[in-house]
């Protein structure tokens, strides 16, 4: 039995149905993070774990609790809010002790929790201002010393880094995690940065339209997109349709491609989907295929072209390791090893991809 | 076009000297004129004798005392009426705001004067009220021409200055806050009173202000609901210019009760900016 267990989670508003039957089992001290676009019912099935919605149909388990019809100040969650929702008339501390006053703590056993929490965020200095004087990233590490100075069993995450700007965000991201490691607290993040949700989970739930399509590790998630939409969603891809060509190989046009991704029926079509980093430039005439470069354009620590090829348009990622850059125009050969690429069911919808 | 802004602002600063800056300077050139019995306020002859009747005859401490204290109940009603029903307000959904704000804001689209007669009609011996009350074998209370009888109107007058500035702070609030502070094991009423409530503070303060200073200077409710026996400060005014004719002590009261007013606006306004402004700006 896991620590956060979800049994068939479903939400309807009205007719419409935001989550439809989620199941997601959370080990303790796991950091998971439900990823998806705008829409597709991860902030909903946030709120709903938080108590704020209630759940049409199904069961959440807290260490062996059922707490799906709890009230939300019952259920003792931390929560991060988009927003960071401090409390504008109270000082940092004080925003910071309210979780334990309203757990009866006595005084002096709050204030070392207050103290050990801020300097766990790194706050020490700032206890008695006013939200409003603190900068975008000291409120949101307020919030997060607030919803973790009450030892949460689950910290409940909902786009905690959206309003920082890049740099900062970057810098939150390892220091969430580390805070997170530091405590050991079992975590659910609600996110639509797949940057963010590799970078800093255990395990991601990618979400489309109210559906978990794929339940994986980070690196699984980017490397074995269950779908068409994962695999543009979580990262870049190229895809090609393609249609199975025997054992181990499809057929690309006129080009014949092998694959090691097995398990398709012979004629089947499907979509072979190659991340533009695992593409790489060799000679023209000695890779898989030959193209011209169309377009250019540098990221600072990588280029990214744009190939026109016999079988499409190719986006190729090199990194800048100081070699000259091709131009466009150029000739040049394409190839990838053969781990590199993937096969999709071809354009299955969402729906019935789960 | 160094002087746009001169010729922008001129019609409204011409309106307001003509209208305001003018006739108050007179009033108050007129308030230290000698008043004489036979021929009214002699120009040109000055004494401070009307303002040391107003500081000094107990008349006239009692109906300013009793005016504010008016006032200051009013508002004070005004607060435990006007603030929940912001708050129930800002909870409803459309279309039911958007009908119950039109019922809050519809005693402005009445005549004040219109509306204190509806209230006589009432509140009279034979009126609405001590019919009910009889009915249930009650009364007849006295309530028309009673301090009663006023703050019950001054109250209906001024509860939509209470409700639009608590309103207005009201959806200045994140929503998130109130779930924050029941995720951190509040109680939904602790959660309205530690969270909620503190926020909209500068939003009650200053409905009280505004409902408190209406209400010290309301003359139609208190003329056509006091009666000629319970008389506030702005219904004096009124006797001392209309039926004594005595123009220089109208005068005096009338400009005692605007420094006795705007002492009070300015003191509360100070009080409340001076908690609040830290925390909320």
């Amino acid at each position: 039995m896991s620590f956060l267990q979800l049994t068939g989670v479903t939400k309807f508003y009205g007719d419409s149905c935001a989550v439809a039957d989620l199941s997601l089992s959370v080990e303790k001290g796991e950091f998971v993070s439900l990823l998806g676009p705008s829409g597709c019912g991860k902030t909903t099935t946030l709120q709903m774990v938080a108590g704020f919605e209630p759940v049409t149909r199904g069961r959440i388990e807290l260490d062996g609790r059922d707490i799906t019809h709890a009230k939300a100040n019952t259920r003792g969650l931390g929560i991060v809010f988009q927003t960071y929702a401090l409390f504008p008339h109270m000082t940092v501390s004080a925003n910071v002790a309210f979780g334990l006053e309203m757990r009866r703590m006595p005084r002096a056993e709050r204030l070392e929790r207050v103290r050990d929490a801020l300097a766990l965020v790194h706050l020490e200095a700032h206890a008695g201002k006013y939200p409003r004087e603190l900068s975008g990233g000291q409120r949101q590490r307020v919030a997060l010393a607030r919803a973790l100075v009450i030892e949460p069993p689950v910290l409940l995450l909902d786009e905690p880094l959206s309003n920082l700007d890049a740099q900062l965000r970057e810098e939150m991201q390892f220091e969430l995690r580390r805070i997170q490691r530091q405590v050991g607290t079992t975590t659910v993040m609600v996110t639509h940065d797949q940057g963010e949700a590799m970078s800093i989970s255990d395990r991601v739930v990618v979400m489309e339209q109210g559906r978990a399509t794929q339940v994986d590790r980070p690196q699984r998630v980017y490397d074995h997109p269950r779908t068409r939409f994962i695999s543009t969603f979580v990262g870049k891809a190229n895809l090609l349709e393609a249609r199975v060509n025997g054992e181990g190989a499809v057929q690309v046009g006129p080009l014949r491609v092998v694959v090691d991704d097995t398990g398709h029926r012979p004629g089947a079509a499907v979509l072979l989907s190659v991340r533009p980093e695992k593409l790489q430039f060799v000679p023209p005439g000695s890779g898989r295929l030959d193209g011209e470069v169309a377009e250019r354009f540098f990221l600072g620590s990588q280029w990214l072209y744009r190939v026109d090829t016999a079988v499409g348009a190719l986006s190729v990622l090199c990194p800048n390791d100081g070699r000259a850059a091709l131009e466009a125009g150029q000739r040049a050969g394409i190839d990838w090893p053969v781990h590199g690429s993937r096969l999709l069911p071809a354009d299955i919808p969402a729906e019935s991809a789960a | 076009m160094k002087s746009a802004p001169w010729w922008l602002s001129g019609p409204a600063a011409l309106l307001f000297t003509g209208l305001l800056l003018v006739p108050l300077a007179l009033t108050a050139v007129l308030s230290f004129n000698v008043y004489d019995p036979a021929t009214g306020a002699r120009a040109g002859e000055f004494t401070l004798a009307h303002y040391a009747m107003v500081f000094g005859d107990p008349y006239y401490h009692g109906i300013f005392w009793r005016t504010f204290r008016i006032s200051a109940l009013v508002a004070l009603i005004c607060v435990l009426v006007g603030a929940p029903e912001a708050y129930v307000l800002s909870r409803m959904r459309n279309p039911w705001r958007s009908a119950m704000l039109l019922v809050v804001l519809a005693p402005l689209l009445v005549s004040v004067v219109v509306r204190a007669f509806g209230w006589s009609m009432l509140l009279g011996p034979e009126g609405l009220v001590n019919a009910a009350l009889g009915a249930l074998g009650l009364g007849p209370f006295k309530l028309l021409y009673t301090e009663t009888a006023v703050v019950i109107a001054l109250v209906h007058v001024m509860l939509p200055f209470m409700v639009i500035p608590v309103w207005t702070s009201l959806q200045k609030l994140d929503p998130g806050i109130a779930d924050a502070a029941l995720s951190l094991n509040a109680s939904p009423f602790t959660t309205l009173r530690r969270i909620v409530l503190p926020q909209v503070m500068p939003g009650i303060l200053s409905g009280s202000l505004i409902v408190f200073g209406l209400a010290a200077s309301s003359f139609a409710v208190p003329g056509l609901l006091g009666g000629r026996r319970l008389k506030m400060v702005a219904t004096v005014v009124y006797d001392e210019y209309l039926h004594e004719l005595n123009w220089p002590l109208g005068a005096a009261v009338a400009l005692t009760l605007l420094a006795a007013n705007l002492a009070v606006m300015l003191g509360w306004n100070r009080l409340v900016e001076g908690r609040y402004r830290r925390a909320l700006g």
